[in-house]
């Protein structure tokens, strides 16, 4: 009996000395392996009477279990220390930064985000997106429309020219997108909804003006289309547009050779510390010009001005950018400043839409 | 347009204020720049009385004085100014005011221990003037306590309104009250001029020398001599009048002009009779021909300018500007008032063409009612009688006043049709007859003659815009367009927008920072990148640099991105997407993308990093993002070809071109040619592409939207890797397309995963390691069949490259 507890004693101290797995699987085969202490004990109960091995039996056996357990919860031990060790080895610097991502670096620029914005809108109403050259003939874009002989937009210091052709004809770089109303209505019959963004050009640079910028053109032609139904859609734009629940605008007549009746259009805002806010406010800013579509324009694309109406409107894509995202200036936006670029420009998965919103 | 209120008044018998007078001249289309209103920015300044001025104890230059302000307690002021003295009168501003000149608003002060009140005040701090010599001193006799700016008449409030081209009748200010009046804020007054009955016939005869169309030039000339006037400043309330407008007064003769022009919009020009040789013709100028005008410049003319002239020569440039030659002055004595009518084209561009802007030109190229040609002689005549005296000559009147009088059929109901307003029909035609218009006829259909100020109407829309500028654009309630169909909005984009919107998204998404750039470039940089067709070199560019449309958007960003590198930013990756120019048509016109990186702006990261990075953008940093691009523009990789080298702009050895095709290059990349950095002054390393989105091969049309079926083998594919040792010059995708073709039905993909030139490989020799990946499709392949398949693509690639598997 003494031997056999004293063999568990020596094994179980063993068991815990072991300092590593090798060292471990030796014990576990000095006693339980083939030739191990506690195996030789086993191959002894065979030659025993059953009496003998009644009596011993449980107790050999018995040895072997708690050898054997001690030996699992050991191992398991020793694995835990062993990972912890290798975990502790592997620690990386967190705070480092990984490289930037090139979407968290890329810009889209706000000429082409508000363009985005203002398809997702008129989209919506049943507008489509027409398109034009910007190198036009001066009848599209003047004669067509109405300006008459002499008029000061079509001299050398307001229009850029190209060199005349054999004709003697010289073409423009298009002061405004009107020409594409021309091009729009001379090729699709009425009904009409298109909106028209482009770039424009006009030979004036300075503080305010560049001799190239952008605008959008709105052109609606049916057999009802009337200024209540421009004043519609024209709130009905603003309000979407600079996403307030409310604007108020002020339509003033005015003066446009394409358009009569024509008008401009103010809207209502405050300004404080240089921040301009719609829907509030006493001031007034031009924010578009507007009418009905000339007869003289409509029967120059051969329709009927007692049998088809419509209106038309156009507006600064710039100029708007500039009210809704505050840019001071106008200049920048063709300077392709990297700091200005990134600053107002926006992200490349900032994608304008009705359904999630035209700005997150 | 500039008026004062009281002058306005004059012709519109009114009660209303001056907030609604502007409210109404905007909403009707008269649209109010400015109000300077001095009764309200100097209300609060008033006349006082100096009692006593001393010295003040403390500073050699300032006077302690007490002031009455006529409120009974005098109160004590600190006063620099050189003139304060006791007894003297001058104008006080009481604490809280705000004082213009300086830009602030007083308070209670000490100034050197002394307590100021206030402030006594120059001329210059009111803005009245330039005077800051020291304060203003006001006659003995002037009230105290009362506003100064009512005293000195300056509160006769200044509108400015800016006028529209198409308005030539409200250059007047008669006309202007005529649409207050209309707008219902009135009653128009003051219109009628009575004739004059002159005495003789006028002594000096005109003689409009025109032939055949020219006549247009100038269709009417009236004239009249005045004898024996005494010429001098003209009315103290005409002389204030002009200046509150920004006019100076010159001599009555002058002014009078002046005057109508403003008051009636008719320019006149007076000559000094005894200065005229002859009698008076009108005339195109001869080339060469000058004459020295009014504003002290010698102008040189040519035969495109209509002059007035006698025997001396030009005295006077038609509807411009008169000549100093034949001007009045304090010594006239005999005065020649000319009133006259010229072609709105021609003026303009003869204005132009000088560079002359005066309140005539405006008026005339706008277009001036001829009918009050004769009646606008007779008004001058009548003020240069009133103030000048003298005796009037008979007028003479060459050519004939046009008859501008036409019909226009006017259904009411284009009304409700334009606008979608309801006038009644008669609120229109009252509208139309109280702006001059006669409305003939009755009931639904009417004819409508417009006035003879109001060349700018032309039809039936153009009524329909006076009736409702003057009913109120703001009563037209907003009505919602209906949409065409009662249906979910159908897709509207081209194929080019959206092309063109997918392509901005995914370069943003490489990092890649959008840029617009100008869509003019130099001639050189044009000459450069392959353009610079003369029909595409403008014929007034604004700058140099900015004379021929771009054919490429490259040198925009090229040199966008050298600007930021000389601010300190020299790892830049911009793109751009949009027009180019090959030729002046429509068609010459496509929409391409570009990018440029320079530096070590990579798709991968910009700048030295702790885990790498800093190296230097190269050719295939521009492959990868065009290539990117198609990927995203969802354009089938299969028919795409890249060919070594590309254009000139580019590094012959380090660029390659896109196509589809020989005959349908789309777009190129590669590493920017030294020779276009030194001529566009850059520094690289720079890197671009550029693709033509127009010319991409359209997406084929699909009668359903299902995609293909999904094949899935039942067995594992397998890969063989072989590194095959080739001459230098043999491309790694002859390589992979010889091994493609080995064995079509069982090769998936053949990938390049390892390319080294050096020790142990002959110099002129490189070793090229691909992965060929095996899919089979009917049963998993034994090792015979492998190794059968194996020995196809060595000897494939063996035959089409020259290649020897490396041992």
């Amino acid at each position: 009996m003494t031997d056999l507890n004293q063999l568990e004693t020596d094994l179980l101290s063993q068991v815990e000395a072991a300092g590593d797995e090798a060292a471990l699987e030796a014990v576990r085969l000095s006693a339980l392996g083939k030739k191990g202490s506690v195996s030789e004990l086993l191959k002894t109960l065979g030659a025993m009477t059953p009496e003998e091995r009644k009596e011993r039996g449980p107790l050999i056996n018995g040895l072997r279990d708690k050898v054997q357990s001690a030996l699992t919860v050991k191992k398991e031990t020793l694995a835990e220390a062993a990972l912890g060790a290798r975990l502790a080895a592997e620690r990386i610097d967190v705070t480092l930064l990984p490289q930037e991502a090139p979407e968290a670096r890329g810009r889209i620029h706000p000429i082409s985000q508000v363009i985005e914005e203002l398809t997702a809108i008129f989209a919506d109403m049943g507008f489509s997106v027409a398109e034009g050259p910007d190198i036009e003939t001066d009848y599209l874009n003047f004669t067509a429309l109405n300006f008459p002989v002499g008029h000061p937009a079509r001299e050398m210091h307001d229009t850029f020219f190209l060199a005349p052709d054999e004709k003697g004809e010289r073409k423009v770089l298009r002061t405004h997108t009107s020409p594409v109303q021309i091009r729009t209505m001379k090729s699709q019959k009425p009904p009409i909804r298109v909106i028209i963004p482009g770039r424009t050009y006009r030979h004036d640079s300075d503080q305010t003006h560049t001799p190239m910028f952008h605008q959008v053109e709105g052109l609606v032609i049916d057999k009802q289309a009337n200024i209540a139904h421009m004043k519609w859609i024209l709130e009905e734009f603003c309000k979407a547009f600079f996403e307030v629940d409310q604007v108020k605008m002020r339509f003033r007549p005015s003066f446009f050779p394409f358009t009569e009746p024509s008008a401009e259009v103010d809207i209502q805002c405050s300004r404080k510390g240089g921040e301009i806010r719609f829907g509030e406010g006493t001031d007034w800013l031009e924010i578009l010009g507007c009418g009905m579509v000339h007869p003289n324009v409509l029967r120059n694309c051969g329709l009927d001005p007692d049998e088809y109406q419509g209106f038309a409107w156009g507006m600064g894509i710039d100029r708007i950018a500039m009210l809704k995202y505050g840019m001071p200036d106008l200049r920048p936006f063709f300077e392709a400043d990297v700091r200005w670029l990134n600053h107002y420009g926006f992200r490349p998965l900032d994608i304008p839409s009705l359904v999630s919103g035209l700005t997150s | 347009m500039k008026f004062t209120l009281s002058w306005l008044k004059d012709h519109l018998e009114t009660n209303a204020s001056l907030d609604e007078i502007v409210e109404t001249l905007t909403r009707i289309g008269l649209e109010v720049e400015g109000v300077e209103d001095k009764a309200k920015t100097l209300g609060a300044y008033i006349n006082a009385y100096v009692i006593s001025a001393e010295q003040h104890p403390n500073a050699d230059r300032l006077r302690v004085c007490m002031v009455d302000t006529g409120s009974g307690s005098p109160i004590q002021v600190v006063c620099g100014a050189p003139n304060a003295r006791t007894g003297m009168k001058s104008v006080f501003a009481p604490p809280g005011t705000y004082v213009p000149g300086k830009n602030i608003t007083l308070g209670v002060g000490t100034i050197r221990g002394v307590e100021s009140a206030g402030m006594l005040c120059s001329a210059a701090e009111l803005e009245i003037s330039d005077d800051h010599d020291g304060i203003i001193e006001l006659p003995a006799d002037a009230p105290i306590g009362v506003a100064y700016a009512a005293y000195a008449g300056l509160d006769d409030p200044v509108i400015e309104i800016n006028l529209t081209p198409n308005r030539p009748d409200c250059t007047s200010i008669f006309g202007i009250a005529r649409d207050l009046a209309a707008a219902g804020l009135g009653t128009l007054k003051g219109g009628d001029v009575p004739a004059i009955q002159g005495k003789g016939a006028c002594p000096v005869s005109v003689t409009l020398d025109f032939s055949g169309d020219d006549a247009k030039l100038c269709p009417t000339f009236a004239l009249r001599l005045v004898r024996g006037v005494k010429n001098g400043p003209s009315p103290e309330w005409m002389q204030r009048r002009l200046l509150s407008i920004g006019l100076r007064p010159i001599n009555a003769l002058v002014d009078i002009t002046n005057y109508i022009t403003f008051d009636r919009g008719r320019p006149l020009h007076v000559f000094d009779a005894k200065k005229v040789k002859g009698n008076l013709t009108v005339r195109r100028a001869k080339d060469g021909e000058e004459v020295l005008a009014l504003d002290g410049r010698t102008y040189k003319l040519d035969a495109g300018t209509v002059v007035i002239a006698d025997e001396n020569g030009v005295e006077s440039i038609a509807g411009i500007m008169g000549g100093e030659h034949s001007g009045s002055d304090e010594g006239t004595t005999d005065v020649l008032i000319e009133s006259a009518l010229w072609d709105p084209l021609n003026i303009a561009q003869t204005g132009r063409k000088h560079g002359i802007i005066t309140d005539a030109r405006y008026r005339f190229e706008r277009g001036i009612d001829p009918a009050f040609t004769v009646p606008g002689l007779d008004l001058a005549t009548k003020m240069v009688i009133d103030f000048c005296g003298g005796e009037p000559s008979e007028a003479v009147v060459a050519g004939k006043v046009p008859d501008t009088t036409r019909v226009i059929e006017f259904p009411y109901s284009e009304v409700p049709r334009l606008s979608g307003l309801d006038v009644k029909p008669a609120e229109s035609e009252e509208i139309l007859k109280k702006l001059g218009f006669k409305v003939q006829g009755s009931g639904e259909r009417v004819n409508v003659v417009p006035p003879s100020w109001r060349p700018d109407i032309e039809g039936k829309a153009d009524l329909v815009e006076e009736v409702i500028r003057i009913a109120g654009v703001d009563r037209i309630e907003p009505q919602p367009l209906p949409r065409l169909e009662a249906t979910v909005a159908k897709p509207i984009l081209t194929l080019i927008q959206k092309r063109t919107r997918v392509a901005r998204r995914s370069l943003a998404m490489r990092g890649l920072v959008e840029a617009v750039t100008w869509s003019f470039i130099s001639k050189d940089e044009a000459e450069l990148f392959g353009g610079g067709d003369a029909r595409l070199a403008l014929a007034n560019p604004i700058a140099a640099e900015l004379s021929d449309m771009r054919p490429s958007l490259l040198p925009g960003l090229l040199k966008a991105a050298q600007r930021n590198a000389d601010r300190g930013f020299g790892d830049v990756a911009l793109f751009e997407v949009g027009q180019t120019f090959a030729s002046d048509e429509p068609e010459g016109q496509s929409i391409k993308a570009a990018s440029v990186r320079r530096g070590t702006a990579r798709a991968e990261g910009v700048g030295r990093h702790w885990n790498g990075g800093a190296e230097s953008v190269d050719a295939f940093d521009a492959k990868a993002d065009v290539l990117a691009l198609l990927a995203a523009l969802g354009i089938p990789a299969g028919g795409l070809q890249i060919v070594a080298g590309g254009p000139a702009w580019f590094h012959p050895g380090r660029s390659g071109t896109l196509q589809f095709g020989p005959k349908n290059i789309v777009g190129a990349f590669g590493e920017v040619h030294p020779k276009i950095l030194k001529a566009l002054d850059l520094k690289g390393p720079l890197v671009a592409f550029e693709l033509n989105l127009d010319a991409l091969p359209p997406p084929k049309a699909k009668p359903t939207k299902m995609k293909p079926k999904l094949s899935l083998p039942d067995f594992q594919p397998l890969t063989r890797d072989f590194a095959f040792v080739v001459g230098r010059d043999v491309a790694a995708g002859d390589i992979v397309k010889a091994a493609q073709g080995a064995e079509r039905a069982l090769i998936v993909g053949v990938d390049v995963f390892d390319v080294y030139e050096g020790t142990g490989i002959d110099p002129d020799k490189k070793s090229v390691a691909i992965a060929v990946t095996l899919q089979p499709t009917e049963k998993t392949l034994t090792d015979v069949e492998i190794e059968a398949v194996t020995a196809k693509i060595i000897a494939e690639v063996s035959k089409k490259t020259g290649a020897v598997l490396r041992g």
